[in-house]
């Protein structure tokens, strides 16, 4: 599997807020365990110095005048990536909770010009996940797990993981759109509505590094009702993207060399 | 659904005209199918849509539960419960409202730091255009040293030089799209 991922541009994309404890380290950490990636760091309206922490470990560095949340973070960093002609695009935490040294395995499981699997994601539950997880968060990602596995009829252990890694394919899908709140679950739907295959690997993850988890008890109900509500809805979008606009010609936008070829060589399974 | 609100009548004793409960059936129905749908077509984002399942909710709630809504009307001292029904939509309808207000206060705010980050950054592009015409560096050094904002580095990895309208926006369309997968 290893073939001609030498010659792919990849992109590790780290959405943080507030994160200038732990930021700093997550780049370096990527910079040494996946030496072939480019670093983004999203910095989603900090109001801490998350951007000079990230610049000092190396990485490009997106800031949001504003916070806009999670989704819109990685939308940030998908659009990067699309405009910058990356071929594969990963997502790890800037709260340190995901361990640079997986992104390779993730990547030998992504084909990115087979058509195997666009996205793998890292699951906590395929084996050790590596720290003790909160019962809480297990109830909640096994519903999700349930129903997810039950509409895409494949085994998705771990929806609510952030860490994980697509093709060209899901990186021009999620620049075009993604999910504003709590998007992981969602993604993966608007994945499978879109006939792209996932994989899951198994993965050790970090308890959080640094700071609070973003999701206390009454977000998590929210988180509960919204992303139920989310996927109940998907089932009856027939596109589950809005329509595209038509190809924009005023303007010169330098979409990369490869991004024609490349959307023109995946014809889509199936139609 | 009558049945429904029938069956309830019986345990509560019936304070509410049975016509009047049925209505609100309906309407919470027709609320939540609306919402729903509007969500569907992308109209409405899941978090505001989940609040008027909540208040359609609690209508309903206190629409067919009698014993409840006639505790709560006792409690505030209203005589007939069908006014407390009328209380308690309007003051949902009120917090909503105001709510909304908040949230448009803050929408204003991120609109007002929005449009002074893009002619911030149209000024600095036509500095750099203009020092492009006279050969020389682009002034980025002209900032001051305390300014919270630094481009980020897309702005020198080597893309073409933006187009000379006062867009922002643009983003780029891939050529070919994955969404033609489901035809």
């Amino acid at each position: 599997m290893v073939r001609d991922h030498n010659q792919l541009r990849k992109l590790a994309i780290v959405p943080a807020y507030n994160e200038q404890g732990m930021v700093g380290r997550v780049v370096r950490d990527i910079h040494r365990h996946a030496p072939d990636f480019d670093v983004v760091v999203i910095d989603d309206g900090s109001l801490d110095n998350t951007t000079a922490e990230a610049e000092a470990g190396g990485a490009v560095v997106i800031r949001h005048p504003f916070n806009v949340g999670i989704g819109g973070a990685m939308q940030s960093g998908f659009k990067h990536a699309l405009r910058n002609g990356y071929d594969v695009a990963a997502q790890v935490d800037g709260d340190g909770q995901h361990k640079p040294a997986h992104i390779h395995d993730l990547l030998a499981k992504l084909h990115t010009s087979g058509d195997e699997a666009d996205m793998v994601c890292g699951s906590r539950f395929r084996g050790d996940p590596g720290y003790r997880v909160p019962i809480g968060r297990r109830i909640g990602n096994l519903i999700f797990s349930v129903v997810l596995s039950a509409i895409t009829r494949r085994r998705i252990t771990d929806p609510t993981s952030g860490f994980r890694i697509t093709n060209r394919r899901g990186i021009e899908l999620f620049a075009r759109d993604y999910p504003h709140d709590y998007p992981e679950v969602e993604a993966i739907l608007m994945l499978h509505a879109h006939r792209l295959r996932i994989h899951e690997v198994p993965v050790r993850m970090n308890a959080r590094g640094y700071g609070r988890s973003s999701i206390d008890y009454p977000r998590s109900a929210y988180y509960m009702a919204k992303v139920l509500l989310a996927l109940f809805i998907g089932l009856f979008r027939r596109r589950p993207t809005p329509i595209e606009e038509p190809p924009d010609t005023s303007e010169g936008e330098p979409v990369a060399p490869g991004a024609a070829i490349s959307g023109a060589g995946h014809a889509p399974r199936g139609s | 659904m009558p049945d429904l609100s029938a069956v309830f009548s019986l345990a509560a004793g019936g304070q509410l005209d049975n016509r009047v409960r049925i209505v609100a059936v309906i309407v919470t129905a027709v609320l939540l199918g609306l919402v729903l749908e509007l969500v569907r077509r992308r109209r409405l984002i899941e978090r505001y849509a989940l609040l008027w399942m909540v208040v359609a909710l609690i209508l309903l709630v206190l629409a067919i539960w009698n014993q409840l809504l006639a505790h709560v009307s006792n409690a505030v001292g209203i005589e007939v419960p069908a006014n407390a029904l009328f209380i308690a939509g309007l003051g949902l309808a009120f917090l909503l409202l105001l709510h909304f207000s908040v949230i448009t206060t803050r929408l204003s705010e991120e609109t007002k730091i929005l449009a002074q980050e893009v002619a911030r950054l149209d000024v600095e592009a036509r500095a750099a255009r203009a020092a492009a015409v006279n050969g020389e560096r682009a002034p980025n050094d002209e900032r001051s040293p305390g300014e919270p904002w630094r481009p980020s580095a897309t702005d020198a990895a080597g893309l073409a030089p933006p187009p000379a309208t006062g867009e922002s926006g643009g983003e780029s369309q891939p050529g070919r799209s994955p969404s033609t997968a489901d035809q």
